[in-house]
């Protein structure tokens, strides 16, 4: 009886599921899906090496530094960081008077309360402090941005599809709309050409990005003595590595943590696999 | 309980015996999972996914505590207080990745589990409350997965609260009002993270509830092995300890081992980016995605595209709770009296179409929902119906089945006498094979 009832469901099933796979077929074959512009255009992240790139990779701190720098100077101006203290700036390397100084010359200030009035009032940034966001909300943020949010940049390396790779390609990958080809040699269409207040980046995933190029040129931040020549690619890289860093602050005590961790494992596992065999010796199974 | 040939508890030392006097306890463990419990000596490492499953649950348990004294159940705060979690606690990171790829890990080990089930006859007489009971903790352990991914509050986290509610929107009349009632308002929001976050400390501890009862129920008639042929005498078995564990102690090292690397080298490998950006009930991301356990019942769910007599939406959610809900039966329908897929020639290569297919669904419901996928999901649906209720069935009617070994020792000492004595009285070596 729960064969019979059990057959007559599947036919159900099966007999619907066939009737919109007959639909699908037919609308398939009728008006086969054509590629859309935005697949045709888009770019996958360019690869890139990290120093913190597989188990063994670390943060390169100089790199960090520069990395820092370049938010400073070019992203805080719109993107805030708010789940990074100053304090935690300690961990690239900067003194702890180094990290008073920073916190203390911040240009933007922490939301605060006048102690006399009570008023709304702002002041210096402490290292207990996480970093200020430059806007005080979202209606403010998309108000001086035609519209658009610039999202927190503390995750935004674990939010993006490619991780640091893509944040790379992204800075360096604004195209003039006009003159871009693709790998097929196509121009892009005019109606997927930006609009107003927007910017074409193929390895933006619909390919108009409202963000404005931030590293325009060469030089763009200056790197004190002893780093590297500040290409944009290099300022690119660098902002790349601190945001992996602001994303993923904990990256080398997991891994350190990590291969200790599987070296006791594996040397558990084989006095396991001995202990096993020692007790199925002679016993066949 | 087990058989007539099990070990008898006698405890040598005087404090045991104090104990097991007033409170059996120590026997209970001898004969569960020590000398008492007799188990077939031909188990293959298929069989030690069970005991894996119950490891997975107390790491989620253990993790899961932990993590909840720094989690902060609230719809402003969960975001953040995750990341304190992964940026302030200490060693934190270490949990929440041990438990989101605990999870998963749960769900692997399960998944093996259950089709170890599916070929060996784990599900037939008489096993079938062992079955039954597995498939309870199969649904409590999605329903806790599912609660579990929405605690975040990620855009993941919002949204596929959003749709997984909204399938129960699809039925009739009450559909809407359940909604409602599931999310406590119109919307994912504070009364949905809250009442999730109680289900998901509350749930775990049924699993484990009802992970003694399969446990129970399965010692009653002891484990299924790879003939399918019934425990006869006491040369087909070994004691579980030391035998057992030391096998699922080794193997369990092994799993461990690779779920460490996981967690500790690529432990966002099976998450999804958008994850990491806070909850927005005004954008919605580009492709919604469940968990990758959740993917071949995803690809069932959007396999129905037409509407027929029904609209298509309640079709897709009445195949998706099906294909789940039709494991409950399946005793039922296939009445093969032989167990083992080993002896079903036919009944293995439809086993092996049936992993394939799962594994097509399961990469069919990873994709957005576009052509050709859509289509590809359809014909691994029509099969995964039909295997199940159709073919399954039949084949147990029709099939002619291989010939069965008289015992699980024949088909372990091909006649070799020396070892063919009970256990405890013989311990000749064999002579090598």
């Amino acid at each position: 009886m729960v064969r019979i009832l059990g057959i007559l469901v599947g036919l159900g099933f099966v007999g619907v599921a066939a009737w919109s796979l007959l639909w699908g077929v037919i609308a398939y074959v009728q008006e086969p899906p054509h590629e859309t512009v935005e697949h045709a255009f888009h770019e996958h992240p360019e690869s890139v090496s990290f120093s913190f790139d597989g188990p063994f990779g670390s943060f390169d701190r100089q790199q960090l530094q520069r990395g820092f720098q370049v938010y400073k100077e070019v992203c805080a101006a719109c993107h805030g960081l708010g789940f990074v203290a100053f304090r935690n700036l300690h961990e690239l390397g900067y003194s702890e008077a180094e990290v008073d100084a920073i916190a203390d010359q911040w240009a933007i200030q922490v939301p605060s309360v006048n102690p006399e009035t009570g008023e709304p009032a702002t002041r210096k940034a402490l290292p207990a402090d996480r970093f200020p966001n430059p806007y005080a909300n979202e209606t403010a943020a998309r108000a001086a941005n035609n519209n658009a949010m610039p999202p927190d940049l503390s995750l935004i390396v674990k939010a993006r599809h490619g991780g640091a790779p893509y944040i790379v390609s992204l800075l360096t990958g604004y195209r003039d709309a006009a003159t871009y080809r693709n790998g097929h040699g196509d121009a892009l269409p005019a109606e997927n050409r930006p609009g107003q207040g927007l910017h074409f980046n193929p390895y933006f995933a619909n390919l108009n990005i409202a963000m404005p190029p931030p590293i325009t040129a060469d030089g763009q931040v200056e790197y004190g003595p002893g780093n590297p020549p500040a290409t944009r690619q290099q300022l690119a890289e660098d902002v790349a590595a601190f945001l992996t860093w602001t994303a993923e602050p904990r990256m080398e005590e997991r891994k350190a943590a990590g291969i200790w961790t599987l070296v006791f494992l594996i040397f558990a596992t084989m006095l396991g696999y001995l202990a096993y065999q020692n007790v199925w010796a002679g016993r066949k199974h | 309980m087990s058989f007539p040939w099990a070990e008898v508890y006698r405890p040598k030392n005087p404090l045991m015996r104090w104990v097991d006097e007033r409170l059996p306890l120590p026997r209970l463990v001898y004969n569960a999972v020590g000398k008492g419990y007799p188990v077939p000596r031909n188990l293959n490492y298929a069989y030690n996914f069970g005991v894996l499953a119950g490891l997975a649950l107390v790491i989620q348990i253990v993790t899961g505590i932990v993590l909840a004294m720094h989690f902060e159940p609230s719809a402003a705060g969960a975001f953040a207080s995750t990341e304190h979690i992964m940026r302030d606690v200490n060693s934190g990171w270490f949990l929440r990745y041990a438990h989101s790829n605990g999870a998963s890990f749960f769900f692997i080990v399960t998944y093996i589990h259950i089709f170890r089930g599916l070929y060996y006859g784990s599900y037939k007489a008489p096993r079938e409350m062992v079955w039954l009971l597995g498939l309870v903790i199969f649904l409590l352990m999605m329903a806790t997965a599912f609660m579990g991914y929405v605690l975040p509050w990620g855009q993941m986290s919002f949204w596929g609260a959003k749709v997984i509610t909204g399938l129960f929107g699809a039925i009739p009349v009450i559909g809407e009002p359940i909604q409602t009632w599931l999310l406590g308002g119109f919307a994912p929001d504070h009364a949905t993270l809250t009442r999730f976050f109680s289900l998901h400390y509350l749930l775990p501890f049924v699993i484990a509830g009802v992970v003694i009862l399969h446990i129970w129920a399965l010692h009653i008639p002891g484990s299924t092995n790879p003939t399918g042929v019934d425990v006869k005498t006491p040369q087909d078995t070994l004691p579980f300890h030391p035998y057992y564990t030391a096998k699922d102690g080794w193997f369990a090292g092994l799993c461990i081992t690779l779920y460490a690397a996981v967690v500790f080298f690529w432990p966002n490998f099976l998450g999804h980016a958008d994850n990491y950006i806070p909850a927005n009930p005004l954008s919605t991301p580009a492709e919604i995605v469940p968990e990758w356990y959740f993917w071949p019942f995803y690809a069932i769910l959007r396999a129905f595209t037409v509407d027929f007599i029904l609209p298509a939406k309640l079709w897709g959610v009445l195949a998706m709770f099906s294909s789940i809900l039709l494991l409950f039966f399946l005793p039922w329908l296939d009445k093969s009296p032989v167990r083992s897929g080993s002896y079903r020639p036919k009944f293995r290569i439809f086993f092996w179409v049936l992993i394939a297919d799962v594994a097509v669904l399961g990469y069919c419901g990873g994709l957005p929902a576009a052509e050709p996928y859509v289509m590809l999901s359809q014909v691994a649906t029509i099969y995964y119906f039909a295997h199940f209720l159709i073919i399954l069935p039949i084949l147990s009617m029709v099939e002619r089945t291989l010939p069965l070994p008289n015992s699980i020792s024949e088909s372990v000492l091909h006649g070799e006498e020396a070892e063919a004595a009970p256990i405890d009285l013989g311990d000749a070596t064999p002579a090598k094979a």
